[in-house]
């Protein structure tokens, strides 16, 4: 399913909504988790998982290309886990 | 940040009542779990995608005791964020 199916789906279950009003909807959800995030915060939604970063090492790698040695910055990267209603769900 | 927080955008940005903010946040999350629980993908454009691996059986060992335990194979949902989403993190 794409953000543009999901979009499809909710204003199906909800009419009161138009499509433009809905397509804003499923992007404030997912543009507050991505700003909660980038300032350090954590998620946590009930019964879905919780999101959060990571915090990767710097660390040296190779230009697969030349085979020269460069350091790769130290970084965040965002991490979801799986609350255990989802996990269950999936696994069933 | 909690689900009453997302809401909360919701209700500030889109317009619609508190209630209706958390009924279409759940409309949304209900909406995600069902096509994960078929096996299917979740692709967010500028978010990222919500995959479901099938992992195989394999051995795994009590860390505590040392013993040796079967670990059956297994579904589970991961999530690989897009690289928009890995570049607004490190901003």
């Amino acid at each position: 399913m794409t953000k543009a199916e999901l979009i499809e789906s909710v204003s199906q279950q909800y009419d009161a909504l138009t499509k433009s009003q809905t397509e804003i909807l499923v992007n404030t959800v997912f543009d507050s988790i991505k700003e909660a995030l980038s300032k350090g915060d954590k998620i946590e939604i009930r019964g879905f998982g919780s999101f959060r970063l990571r915090q990767r090492q710097m660390r040296e790698g190779r230009n697969p290309k030349t085979g020269k040695t460069v350091q790769v910055q130290s970084k965040k990267v965002p991490f979801f886990k799986a609350g255990k209603e989802l996990k269950e769900l999936v696994d069933s | 940040m909690r689900k009453a927080d997302i809401a909360n955008e919701v209700f500030e940005k889109v317009g619609l009542s508190k209630k209706e903010s958390a009924d279409m946040l759940e409309v949304i999350l209900n909406l995600i779990k069902e096509v994960l629980r078929k096996g299917d993908t979740v692709k967010i454009a500028g978010f990222g995608n919500f995959v479901v691996r099938h992992k195989k059986a394999r051995k795994g060992r009590n860390p505590k005791t040392g013993e040796e335990i079967g670990i059956s194979p297994r579904k589970v949902v991961t999530f690989r964020p897009s690289q928009v989403f890995k570049k607004h993190v490190n901003t």
